[in-house]
């Protein structure tokens, strides 16, 4: 993994939502991390993390709300933060950074079939491409991935939901992007057609059509099963990054721990799980508690906690941000509260 | 878990068809099923599996185009609307989206004194109330935190458990629990889990969890049916239906859903 090239690099990135009251909701907080090639990474997080604003924003492309505090992406090398937007939208989305959306359903334009859609998309990047290459190049690539090439002739309203999901990843890889995002990509689709569509991202990294993927769920079994590191979201910041198996087995922020402690799957054992009960809800992004953000439902946390904003501490190849990592690991790493009432 | 044999419901043949003619779904196709007092039992299936449906046929608030419901021994089948208040004091849900069973314009005080309302409780204000903050206390809500706020201002997790306390609030018999956390994140949802299991340890409240989700299912539950394309294609303990399926649907059911140990894209 040393010796592996780093495509992608976020450096402390902060990004917010500005209100129409004026207020600023921080919903990326220093976020800093290393793609490499050949990288499966996942986010994980409850909803409200700042998972789906972290992928838009590495993206460059801040549509408002959304802005840019501080921080920079490198991606391959290119600072894209100091680019300009026409830029951002021709050279980088779709060729080098590539964001599959969450519904399929939203991302594919209603009205036309599918091959109007997709040829509007590359005459935006490609203006010298042919009508007829672009259909060519599609239809290989539909092919190349075992779907059928027949659906470029409908509309969206005629595929079903997993089929329409499938449809707009091999479209937004469709040039080859050395990053990708995949935003939730099967939240709204069931068990078997979820497994399609996370075997065809699998596929797609497999071929090489795309170097690395960013995996964003909150469904920790399936991160389990496609990533090489893992990082653990919380409140608009990585509380905890690792290699997979570390992250998921054995965590060591409180947080995580509970989350992963939450994971329930019908496999034996799960029966006799106690679940953990963490108090209350995580806090107002508009008005974030000094300190640590999860000391207020974290069952460690002493007045230090509360004292001032924790950074990251590295710990080999896993960095945790949390002041109590000694004490968590005295206690052999168990820390979750079970069935506490509220 | 000390459980009765007694039989709480029992459906037979239920049917719903919607539509008529070419058009016509066949959403419930003859199912049969019984539950007994004190029981936990999912119904777990696809979406468009037909689970709500049931759950709707369950409440009467759908007509059956076929089929009989027997609730405590009595035909609930054809019951008109005095006696369909008498029988939803027995019979209670919880839906999927918290939200959409408020009245978004009264606090969740009026929410539940409403619940009393229309059921024509004998209670003085002062039980009413009393009541309610036993209740809430009970799912883990602080009453004077969250009695005089609005739906909006509380949380999904909140919104959810006020659901369940209206609910029993009615301390009813049998509570039919639609898919109560698919809209809240993992760490709420153990606590909603939780909550469901007391109800029945404590109170020996019947529940009929519907959900998706395996893992789920299997946590909570006592058996198990599956579901799929309106008909119940095994049904039998939970561990035996996660540990030794036999029906080739809910095979590869329990193959396609993400799991810790095995390997899963590859099989």
């Amino acid at each position: 993994m040393t010796t592996k090239k780093t495509v992608l690099e976020v450096n402390n990135l902060k990004t917010y939502y500005q209100t129409r009251l004026g207020e600023k909701i921080k919903a990326v907080h220093s976020v800093s991390f290393k793609l490499c090639e050949g990288e499966i990474f996942g986010i994980a997080g409850e909803s409200g993390c700042g998972k789906s604003t972290l992928a838009m924003s590495i993206s460059g492309l801040f549509l408002p709300p959304l802005k840019h505090e501080s921080g920079s992406v490198f991606l391959e090398g290119e600072n894209i933060f100091k680019k300009d937007i026409n830029y951002l939208r021709k050279e980088i989305l779709g060729k080098k950074y590539s964001y599959i959306p969450q519904s399929a359903m939203n991302a594919l334009n209603p009205t036309i079939k599918i091959k109007d859609f997709v040829i509007d998309l590359m005459k935006e990047h490609e203006p010298e491409m042919k009508e007829k290459e672009i259909l060519e190049l599609t239809r290989d690539r539909f092919e190349s991935l075992s779907l059928p090439s027949r659906v470029l002739d409908l509309y969206p309203l005629e595929l079903s939901g997993g089929m329409k999901q499938r449809v707009v990843v091999a479209i937004s890889t469709l040039m080859n992007p050395v990053v990708v995002a995949a935003d939730e990509p099967t939240s709204a689709l069931d068990v078997s057609t979820q497994k399609m569509v996370i075997k065809l991202i699998k596929e797609l990294f497999d071929d090489g059509i795309v170097k690395s993927i960013i995996f964003i769920t909150h469904e920790l079994p399936v991160l389990r099963h496609i990533c090489d590191r893992i990082a653990v979201m919380y409140a608009g910041e990585f509380v905890e990054v690792g290699k997979m198996e570390d992250v998921i087995f054995n965590p060591i922020h409180p947080y995580s721990q509970a989350l992963m402690q939450s994971i329930l799957v019908p496999e034996e054992g799960m029966k006799e799980k106690k679940l953990p009960c963490l108090p209350g809800s995580p806090p107002d992004l508009r008005k974030i508690p000094t300190g640590c953000r999860f000391a207020d439902r974290c069952p460690i946390a002493t007045e230090e906690c509360k004292k001032e904003e924790v950074e990251m501490t590295s710990l080999g190849d896993r960095s945790v941000r949390c002041i109590r990592i000694n004490y968590i690991m005295m206690q052999g790493k168990k820390v979750t509260p079970y069935g506490t009432k509220y | 878990m000390a459980q009765n044999t007694e039989e709480i419901i029992r459906v037979e043949n239920l049917t719903k068809v919607f539509g008529s003619g070419k058009k016509a779904v066949k959403a419930v196709n003859k199912i049969n099923f019984s539950i007994k007092r004190g029981e936990i039992v999912s119904l777990v299936g696809q979406s468009g599996s037909g689970k709500t449906t049931v759950t709707r046929l369950i409440l009467r608030l759908l007509k059956e185009t076929e089929g009989k419901i027997i609730f405590e021994g009595k035909d609930v089948t054809n019951i008109k609307s005095e006696e369909k208040k008498e029988y939803w004091k027995k019979v209670q849900a919880i839906f999927q989206d918290p939200y959409a069973s408020f009245n978004i314009f009264s606090p969740v005080k009026k929410v539940l004194l409403d619940t009393f309302k229309l059921f024509n409780s004998s209670y003085s204000k002062k039980e009413k109330e009393k009541l309610i903050c036993e209740t809430l206390e009970s799912v883990n809500l602080r009453p004077e935190e969250v009695v005089d706020k609005y739906p909006f201002e509380l949380s999904g997790g909140q919104r959810q458990r006020i659901m369940i306390a209206r609910a029993h609030l009615i301390r009813p018999q049998l509570l039919l629990a639609d898919e109560p956390t698919s809209m809240i994140d993992a760490n709420l949802r153990s606590g909603i889990l939780e909550l469901l299991l007391s109800l029945r340890d404590t109170d020996g409240c019947t529940i009929m969890f519907v959900t998706h989700d395996l893992g789920l299912a299997y946590y909570v539950s006592d058996r198990i049916f599956i579901m799929h394309e309106g008909e119940i294609v095994e049904e039998g303990s939970a561990n035996k239906i996660i540990t030794a399926p036999e029906h080739p649907y809910t095979k590869q059911l329990i193959k396609d859903v993400p799991k810790l140990s095995e390997e899963w894209l590859t099989s």
